[in-house]
């Protein structure tokens, strides 16, 4: 094989591999494009702060959307960090290397089974759970069914990222506190979460942004009406079942308004897929 | 404070966290389990290979299945390459500067783009500005840009995995920067590559907030990728939604679970396969 | 060894998007021939698969393809000419009419319904817009349990919804958002039917035994009623075609007009279409 044949690998790979970030910036384009004028007719601080959404009168604000998105992604915090990070510090340090072969998987498959899977089965039974036993305003569609049901779907994304943040703390760290008459838990929740501690808020937040971004699981079981959330047995409407349960009928401001709405998801998610790589890259600075 | 015996913390700690652990493990059989075991008996050949009547209340799931895999082979045809030519020269033509920051960034950041604004932009940009309709080819286009940072993240670490040694050894017997790829590194990385791409087609065989826009929903065999079809996913949500639990329903999910954890378990012996190479 | 097996493969699937992508452009380019695509609303999307299922059945060489995208997405649809048929299940708003022809396949009532335990059967149009504008709150205060209303509509935009809205609802009252929404008449009768206190609307035809439609101002939702115009909430479905119906739409729309077409409807429990 020639030189020359070979030199030219090098470019051709790299616009390759400059396809993503172009990706990504042509679909930022076109969800700004659609959705961006309308947020300027309506006036970005009444399309943001308003809690009137009647797209037939022209009303586009989406407030409680915003509210309830971040709702959920609070609700599925509470119940899958103490779960999920739970989990990884047993995989990491208690649990014997065949129970990890097992568990391991088993907690990876949880996100790969599909989410329309899950808000059938949320909506078979975690709903009418809610409904006889908490009752609520939802009548059993609400945040909290929803935050159960996604911590679950979730779980997998933070226990695995905590289990590398803890795997990632060097072992001179237990060893010396051992060496000093420390427990095993107590070295793991002195030592060991402390040192992970930024591994395991990338994770988090790695969560929340998956959270946000989880449409099937959610439409199934939150009710989605357009209310500010008092109780977490309030049904509400997130960013993501906004869009997807109105784009079949909207036209016009209506179908632009949902791309604003686009719009103000993908600002979320990329500041929170920032904030994940900061968060990672200062805890690689402290190390050295 | 009243302090409690460390020893005694600690066990009552393990409980707790096994029970966590336990708990996830537990739940997972749960969902899976539920789902299989309603939906298996209804899965018979007819049911495989029949097609839906009355408004898929009754008969098959054939077309579904049929536009499922038709989707999901076109989506891996655009981002295999794609994404393995991205992880190749993120890993063996390049050093880090703020190009490759660049592009990683790219990276990450499509990853996390959610996929119901992935299924507008493929709406706008597939469907309607490339006139290319409510077709497989919309759909799968789409669904390749959900899988490609995937594909790229895996693929990338497997490459890293291969010994630099290996590499050596090709430059020393007279090869090219290409020849040592080719001919070493990516054999090498392979069952890494191929545990990627299975887990990749794992998620195209469950995504449906970015096909239902972009795919649509037509209840035939598509005869071409430019034909609609229904994917087995959407197939599932649309049955809920209309019929509830019912044995249709069921037996839809159960084929939707079954073929991934297929999937899953076939990448999972990849894997241990690719362990044992390397090390 | 392992590799020739990937390319092998790969060979294979280059091979089948080659064909899928020839195929492709062959069925393009011959699209006017043997195609009718058909665009729109969820509450006709079931019916027009049925008859596209009994149309094959007479000339197995035309292909009818039906989406659901919404009523609002099937008129938009034939107006860009994306599709040959859109259909709706609400009127069209004058914007919407000009360029087209609308043709009435069928007339839908919809229903009210509640769960099979509630002990109430019937309520008049001015209570159920009391119930959806939440100013009644609470089942007791209609003669029922004590229990607050769990009331379900469909999203804004739905046709289904607007029909609800023009003739329940009238031009003053809104529905109010607190209610509860679901994306369809099935994932609301689903609703319904799992939740005692609940109550919502659907295409009467989608009725079953697991919920039960009530009496609305006194008269039961039953064909006599509505072909009597005693059931006051019935709305229209619709064909909307771009220009004048012509060649391989237009035998299409014969046949759903036709005696085979409006028995597969009546069927399914719909009306036939208001004679003009």
């Amino acid at each position: 094989m020639s030189l020359t044949k070979d030199r030219l690998v090098s470019p051709i790979l790299f616009a390759i591999a400059c396809f993503s970030i172009t990706a990504l910036f042509a679909i930022g384009l076109f969800i700004f494009v659609e959705g961006v004028p309308i947020m300027m007719k309506v006036g970005v601080w009444e399309f943001i702060g308003s809690t009137d959404w009647s797209p037939l009168e022209g009303k586009f604000g989406i407030l409680p959307m915003i509210a309830g998105s971040v709702a959920v992604a609070a609700g599925t915090l509470v119940v899958a960090v103490p779960f999920g990070v739970g989990c990884a510090i047993y995989l990491s340090e208690f649990a014997s290397k065949r129970t990890v072969t097992i568990i391991k998987p088993a907690i990876e498959l949880l996100f790969a089974i599909p989410s329309v899977v899950y808000g059938f089965v949320g909506v078979l039974f975690i709903v009418p759970f809610v409904r006889e036993h908490l009752g609520g305003a939802g009548h059993g569609f609400c945040i909290l069914t929803a935050s159960f049901v996604l911590g679950i779907r979730v779980l997998p994304v933070i226990v695995g990222i905590s289990v590398d943040a803890l795997q990632a703390v060097p072992k001179v760290y237990r060893d010396g506190s051992l060496a000093l008459g420390a427990t095993k838990w107590q070295t793991t929740t002195m030592v060991t979460l402390r040192a992970a501690r930024s591994g395991i808020l990338a994770g988090v937040i790695l969560g929340m942004a998956n959270v946000i971004g989880e449409t099937m699981a959610v439409i199934m079981v939150i009710g989605n009406a357009v209310v500010m959330p008092n109780s977490p047995l309030d049904s509400v409407r997130t960013l993501t079942s906004n869009i997807a349960l109105e784009m079949g009928y909207a036209e016009g401001d209506h179908r632009q308004a949902l791309f604003a709405t686009g719009v103000v998801l993908f600002i979320i998610t990329m500041i929170l897929n920032t904030l994940t790589r900061y968060v990672t890259r200062s805890r690689v600075g402290k190390k050295k | 404070m009243r302090r409690l015996n460390p020893q005694k913390a600690e066990l009552i700690a393990k409980g707790v966290l096994l029970l966590f652990a336990g708990t996830a493990v537990v739940a997972l059989v749960a969902i899976v389990g539920y789902v299989v075991v309603k939906g298996v008996w209804v899965i018979n050949l007819e049911f495989l290979f029949g097609r839906p009547r009355s408004m898929g209340r009754e008969g098959g799931i054939l077309p579904f299945i049929v536009s499922s895999i038709y989707l999901t082979a076109i989506s891996l045809l655009v981002s295999i390459p794609l994404g393995l030519g991205s992880a190749i020269y993120l890993t063996e033509y390049t050093t880090e500067g703020w190009a490759t920051k660049a592009i990683r960034f790219g990276v990450d950041c499509l990853a996390g783009v959610p996929s119901i604004v992935l299924g507008l932009f493929g709406f706008m940009f597939f469907v309607r500005l490339l006139n290319f309709g409510w077709s497989i080819l919309s759909g799968s286009l789409t669904v390749s840009l959900m899988i490609l940072p995937f594909i790229i993240r895996s693929s990338e670490e497997a490459i890293r995995a291969v010994p630099q040694s290996y590499r050596e050894v090709a430059f020393a017997t007279g090869g090219t920067k290409w020849q040592s790829v080719t001919r070493v590194v990516l054999p090498c990385a392979l069952p890494g590559i191929m545990t990627g791409i299975v887990l990749a087609i794992g998620k195209c065989v469950g995504e449906t907030a970015s096909v239902i826009f972009t795919a649509g929903t037509s209840l035939r065999v598509p005869g071409s990728i430019f034909d609609s079809g229904r994917t087995l996913a959407i197939h599932f949500y649309l049955l809920v939604r209309e019929t509830g639990a019912s044995d249709m329903a069921y037996g839809s999910a159960a084929t939707l679970l079954i073929s991934i954890l297929i999937v899953n378990f076939f990448a999972y012996w990849l894997m241990r396969r690719f362990i044992a190479r390397v090390s | 060894m392992k590799i020739r097996v990937y390319q092998a493969l790969l060979v294979l699937a280059c091979v089948s998007l080659a064909l899928g992508i020839g195929g492709g452009c062959s069925r393009r380019t011959g699209r006017q021939e043997g195609r009718i695509r058909i665009v729109g609303s969820t509450s006709v999307f079931p019916f027009v698969e049925m008859l596209a299922e009994a149309y094959e059945e007479t000339k197995p060489a035309v292909r009818v393809d039906v989406q659901a995208g919404g009523s609002t997405v099937g008129i938009v649809s034939v107006r860009d000419g994306i599709c040959d048929i859109g259909t709706s299940s609400r009127e069209l708003r004058d914007a919407e009419k000009n360029g087209v022809t609308i043709i009435e396949i069928a007339r839908d009532g919809i229903a009210i319904i509640v769960h099979p335990s509630n002990k109430l059967d019937s309520l008049t149009k001015k209570q159920i817009r009391d119930i959806y504008a939440k100013k009644i709150t609470n089942w007791k205060g209609l003669g029922g349990d004590d229990a607050s209303i769990a009331f379900v509509t469909r999203e804004e935009g739905s046709g289904t919804r607007g029909a609800f809205d023009e003739i329940v609802m009238g031009q003053d009252t809104r529905i109010s958002p607190s209610g509860l929404v679901q994306d369809s008449n099935g994932s609301i009768r689903e609703a319904v039917a799992t939740s005692p206190h609940a109550i919502g609307y659907i295409s009467l035809a989608l009725v079953n035994e697991k919920v039960r439609a009530i009496k609305v101002d006194g008269a039961a939702p039953t064909h006599e009623n509505l072909a009597e115009g005693k059931y006051p909430v019935v709305r229209p479905f619709l064909f909307v075609i771009k220009g004048q119906p012509k060649g391989q739409v237009k035998e299409f729309i014969d046949f759903v007009l036709g005696p085979k077409g409006q028995e597969v409807l009546s069927k399914e429990g719909l009306l036939s279409p208001v004679v003009k």
